[in-house]
């Protein structure tokens, strides 16, 4: 039962997440602005890389298209280019900034240590150049990229306190129901991303999709799923409510962005391919995907954040039977929730082997991996929703 | 599907390592032989001529005439096909394959009711849909976890996961025991290489790369480093490995699995679990004709229920009064007093839902509450035919509950024994609308009332047929009307009298009592399914976030007398730490072999902005990533590896994923099938290209990959 100071707390917790909607809904404009903006400059050096292998009897001149590839990426990557946003991306070839005058200058310093030379598995697209980013390397695109972040971060603050707030009003962990659920999830999905860019990886591509994804749940969460319960059932009343249910949000929304980008390899994967047999992809695609990460490196993100997040999917399931067992006697009793998270840990466990046996890996990985997380989503709305289960505690 | 001619499929590496093996494996695999070799056998046993296939087994080897040869063939057929069913069973493929099976059959379970999580609705479905129901039957599918199939799936699974851990943990313990393996001839084609050309002598250098090497807890063999000054002009190579945890971890992880199936097999054996409904002031004995329900596994011996009886002396529930969740439950707790077997003094304790009672091996929990009517009944002679309470089941949150009272010992105003029941609603806050007739508002006891009607006649309790207690069948008995004919019914509230019509007698509602509702229930394998579940956690992680990797360092005298040393690394996946271990040893062996400046590099060498450097890495990639952009091109700058660099790269107008030398591994991407294998991958049998894999122990990258396919 909420006091009258809880009450207006929780109040003020739903208007902050209000309000993160509206800054999110305006990062999402710079967003795509900056895909629009990036769209003008028409780099394709996925092409001109796989041009110069297929050409490149010599190796020299294939070397000197991804190098130049190279460049233009340490331009618009926009860590330490000082300067080169400027002239950058005007041109219809890669761009050369002064940034290179700059590194060169940096390499000279270092020439005493050696330089280590790498090979991935999977050579054939290893020189393949990442895309620049959403702004494609045009600086009026990246102004409003870098807007978008700043937005993203400024929303995502507010959706924290949100939360936070929320579970101070209602004294317990702030995700006893779908409403509550929804609002951790989709804040820890954004929490996922902006520390990623936070560790200097090049995905600032997924904010769009992202954003896009966090409004919708957002949206859905205030309206159809929305609810002023802050009860807590006695079935609920455990410290595994923090230890499961907490580790499923963080695991659901770090599999949400391996899937966006396992998503975003599908594409990428088809379009390279279709390049590197000689066809022509359609002028849209080639914009989008051109400024994509390459699906090597689209496929190793997508990799490293199901592999680092399946262990602990893992052990939210334990977690949850344990849970069980206090709860109701037994660790397993195939409920519909206990089903659906089995069947998830199966498909992800598919997916590994998959990624590790020939033939199956590359696109066949990735459905199974984009099932995994399809899984998982029933087992969230599906089973919450429409099962009779004793785990249906949407509050709906 | 082609794993049943692919002469590779057969298994995780290590299992065929032998060349006799891997000639089985092909043997095996082109079962039914080539036409050619089946002719050479029809000619030579000359009853299979005309290519008769009976006459030549799968396996090699004719049929001689005669009992013993037609023995001899039969066994050899017999053990070749199962051996070649246990390694397409073992394969890596195959497992894939299973396991995609047992997610798909894991999933009609969560649709159709089940019989053992959801009796009710199953029975509904089968009452309802009969030619449906007994599809589901025959198909099992209201038991889909105990069926056949399902069955089927999960044990091919676990006979697949056992045929594949024995070898890989043979093959652990052996690499465990030997040396890592020696550097490859060239180390240019390893995953991260370095090279550098300094005036140290090479036995210098790699006397301090070993050190170094132990220092960062290598398994390092140094056998390959010159013995003295003298003998080490010529140079020599130190061969290290680390993160043999990963293996181990694998391990782990996939026996703690089969420790987890044993656990829950072992539960469902000997599990035994049972209700029982208690009102407040009664008890219960654990035996079994004390329960309400029971089940227990095949090989539970009731014998062995914990012996103890337990009191309930109060029950409590708290509901919320305002707001949104007004009348949703805050807390339940059950007040209880407790004798184990020879206690003399009881032992109090509470039981809380999520808070079970541990009473020996037997676990007490909390699953419901009600309430339970006191009513006592005068009969026609004025004698009390019945009097006690009586529980009533809830039917919604605000515990609108219902029941019957039934009497048997009741005598008629005339001296005939009767039978008499009265079957209505329980309603702790009372309220009575139009729509829903008598119900509750809320839960708690604000505004008791009994409404009821009442019925005499035969209750049917001698049929032999057991009655649930909760129901009453009318077909034998007669309702009590008013004097219009219409069904009697009473609104009582506690304390309260009602005079059967006809001098049939008094019932009084007493007042109420609080039930609740226990399961006892005993479990075994707990402890295991918990180590195996911990067990399987600590290994998939070690198995997922550390990186077995090999590290080589090689150093000689080049041709104009100065050291060049040459250093590779070898991740067995994709990882991005490897190279940057590799430029961090590098750096670190720089004050023992100093780099010299390089004379004849190309000012494109420097202009490489995205070469590994320790510290530097970042600036343009993530730190985890400093492999993504790098191509084949940044050789370009060393003679040598330039070559490799174009050999590598292959004279195919289509890029391909053979530059593995493994073709059609990315065959799904599309880019795999076309391509022609890249010379300089193929050309040399010995190299150690990642994935080339000609020896599995040299090209542990590639394990995955030539187990799989
Ligand atoms: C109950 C069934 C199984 C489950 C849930 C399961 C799960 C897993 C998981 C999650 C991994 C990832 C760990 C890693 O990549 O290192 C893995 C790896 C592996 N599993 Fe299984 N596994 C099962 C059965 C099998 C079977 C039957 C085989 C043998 C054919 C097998 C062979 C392997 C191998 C060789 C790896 C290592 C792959 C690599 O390191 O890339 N597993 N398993």
């Amino acid at each position: 039962m909420l006091l009258a100071a809880d009450a207006e707390l929780a109040d003020f917790g739903k208007l902050m997440i209000y309000t993160a909607m509206v800054v999110y809904a305006l990062a999402f404009i710079a967003y795509i602005t900056e895909w629009i903006f990036g769209s003008r400059s028409r780099v394709s050096r996925t092409a001109t890389a796989l041009t110069a292998q297929g050409a490149g009897a010599t190796g020299k001149g294939a070397g000197d298209a991804a190098a130049d590839a190279d460049t233009a990426d340490a331009d618009t990557d926009g860590h330490d280019a000082d300067g080169a946003d400027g002239d950058s991306g005007t041109a219809d070839e890669a761009p050369r900034g002064p940034a290179v005058t700059v590194r060169k200058g940096g390499t000279a310093k270092v020439l005493e240590r050696p330089k280590v030379v790498t090979r991935s598995s999977t050579p054939s697209r290893d020189h393949l150049p990442d895309g620049p980013g959403a702004s494609g390397g045009d600086g009026q695109g990246d102004l409003y990229g870098r807007v978008a972040i700043s937005l993203t971060t400024l929303a995502f603050l507010l959706h924290f306190g949100g939360v936070i707030t929320r579970a101070i009003a209602v004294g317990r962990a702030p995700w006893a129901n779908m409403f509550e659920f929804s609002t951790a999830f989709s804040a820890v999905a954004v929490l996922g991303f902006l520390g990623f860019l936070a560790a200097g990886r090049k995905v600032r591509w997924i904010g769009l999709p992202l954003v896009t994804t966090v409004l919708l749940d957002l949206g859905l969460a205030v309206t159809v799923l929305h609810t002023e319960s802050d009860q807590l059932p006695p079935a609920l009343q455990s410290v595994w409510l923090w230890i499961h249910v907490g580790l499923a949000i963080i695991c659901g929304a770090m599999f949400y962005l391996g899937m966006v980008a396992t998503v975003a390899f599908l594409f990428r994967d088809r379009y390279e391919s279709k390049l590197a047999a000689g066809g022509t992809p359609g002028r849209f695609a080639s914009s989008v995907l051109e400024r994509m990460p390459t699906s090597v490196s689209l496929d190793k993100f997508a990799y490293r954040i199901n592999a680092a997040i399946f262990p602990l999917w893992t052990f939210t399931i334990i977690a949850g039977a344990i849970w069980a067992e206090n709860a109701w006697g037994r660790y397993w009793g195939w409920d519909p929730k206990e089903v659906w998270s089995l069947i998830t840990w199966l498909g992800y466990a598919a997916y590994l082997h998959a990624r590790a046996t020939a033939g199956w890996r590359g696109r066949k990985a990735a459905y199974l991996a984009i099932a995994a997380f399809i899984c998982f989503l029933i087992n969230y709305y599906g089973v919450n929703l429409f099962a009779n289960s004793l785990h249906s505690y949407s509050g709906v | 599907m082609s794993e049943h001619t692919d002469p590779t499929s057969a298994g995780p590496d290590g299992r065929d390592e032998s060349a006799e093996a891997t000639d089985d494996a092909s043997r095996l695999s082109t079962a039914p032989r080539t036409d050619a070799e089946r002719e050479a056998a029809a000619r030579r046993g000359g009853a299979a001529a005309g290519g008769d296939p009976a006459g030549a087994g799968s396996f090699g080897g004719i049929r001689e005439p005669g009992l013993r040869g037609g023995l001899t063939w039969t066994g050899r057929e017999a053990v070749g096909w199962a051996r070649w069913i246990w390694r397409q069973l073992t394969s890596m493929r195959v497992a894939l394959i299973l396991l995609f099976l047992l997610a798909l059959a894991t999933v009609p379970g969560s649709l159709i009711p089940q019989e053992g999580a959801s009796p009710v609705a199953a029975a509904e479905l089968r009452e309802n849909n009969p030619t449906l129901a007994s599809v589901y039957d025959r198909l099992q599918l209201f038991d889909v976890y105990s069926s056949v199939w399902f069955s089927a799936i999960y044990l091919l699974l676990f006979a697949s996961l056992i045929g594949c851990i024995l070898p890989r943990a043979w093959q652990f313990v052996g690499q465990l025991r030997g040396r890592p393996p020696r550097a490859p001839r060239r180390l240019d084609r390893m995953p991260a290489y370095t090279t550098w050309r300094t005036e140290a002598a090479p036995r210098e250098a790699l006397v301090e790369a070993e050190r170094l090497l132990r220092r960062s807890r290598f398994r390092v063999d140094g056998s390959g480093v010159p013995a003295s000054e003298d003998a080490g002009a010529a140079g020599g190579s130190v061969a290290a490995e680390k993160g043999y945890l990963r293996e181990a971890g694998n391990l782990v992880f996939h026996v703690a699995l089969v420790v987890m199936l044993i656990a829950f097999a072992a539960g469902a054996l000997y599990r035994s679990e049972g209700g029982k409904l208690v009102t407040v002031g009664s008890g219960f004995t654990n035996t079994l004709t004390q329960y309400d329900d029971f089940s227990s596994g095949t090989l539970f011996d009731v014998d062995d229920l914990e012996r103890f009886t337990f009191d309930l002396d109060e029950f409590h529930a708290d509901f919320v009064r305002e707001g949104p969740d007004l009348g949703s439950a805050r807390d339940f707790r059950a007040d209880i007093t407790y004798w184990r077997d020879g206690d003399t003094e009881g032992t109090e304790a509470s039981v809380r839902v999520n808070h079970p009672l541990h009473i020996g091996d037997a676990k007490v929990y909390l699953l419901g509450h009600g309430f339970a009517p006191r009513v006592t009944l005068v009969d026609g002679q004025g004698e009390v035919a019945f009097s006690g309470p009586v529980p009533f089941i809830p039917q919604d949150n605000a515990l609108s509950s219902t029941g019957v009272v039934k009497v048997t010992d009741y005598v008629g105003p005339d001296g005939e024994p009767d039978q008499m029941a009265f079957q209505g609603f329980f309603n702790p806050t009372f309220a009575l609308t139009a729509e829903r007739g008598p119900h509750s508002t809320f839960p708690d006891p604000d505004f008791p009332a009994l409404t009821l009607n009442a019925y005499h006649g035969n209750l049917g309790l001698d049929s032999g047929i057991p009655q649930n207690v909760y129901q009453l069948d009318t077909r034998y008995m007669e309702q009590l009307t008013d004097e219009d004919g219409e069904p009697l019914r009473i609104n009582l509230l506690p304390g309260e009298e009602w005079e059967l019509p006809d001098d049939r007698g008094t019932l009084t509602f007493e007042g109420f009592d609080r039930w609740a509702t226990f399961q006892v229930s005993s479990s075994a394998g707990n402890g295991w399914a918990l180590i195996g579940a911990v067990g399987a956690v600590g290994g998939l992680a070690a198995s997922l976030l550390i990186q077995r990797r090999r590290l080589w360092v090689r150093a000689t005298t080049g041709a104009d007398g100065v050291t060049v040393v040459e250093m590779a690394s070898l991740g067995r996946s994709e990882s991005a730490r490897v190279p940057e271990e590799l430029a961090e040893l590098a750096l670190a062996l720089q004050p023992a072999a100093p780099m010299l400046p390089e004379a004849d590099a190309s000012g494109s060498d420097e202009a490489e902005p995205d070469a590994v450097r320790p510290g530097e890495s970042d600036e343009s990639d993530g730190p985890d990533e400093p492999d993504e952009a790098d191509g084949p091109d940044e050789r370009a700058g060393g003679d040598r590896s330039d070559v490799a660099g174009a050999s590598d790269r292959g004279p195919g107008p289509v890029p391909s994923g053979d530059g593995e030398g493994r073709p059609g591994t990315r065959s799904a991407s599309g880019t795999g099938t076309a391509g022609q294998p890249p010379g300089g991958a193929d050309a040399e049998p010995d190299d150690t290209t990642p994935g080339a894999a000609t020896d599995p122990e040299a090209a542990p990258g590639s394990r995955s990959e030539d187990l799989k396919e």
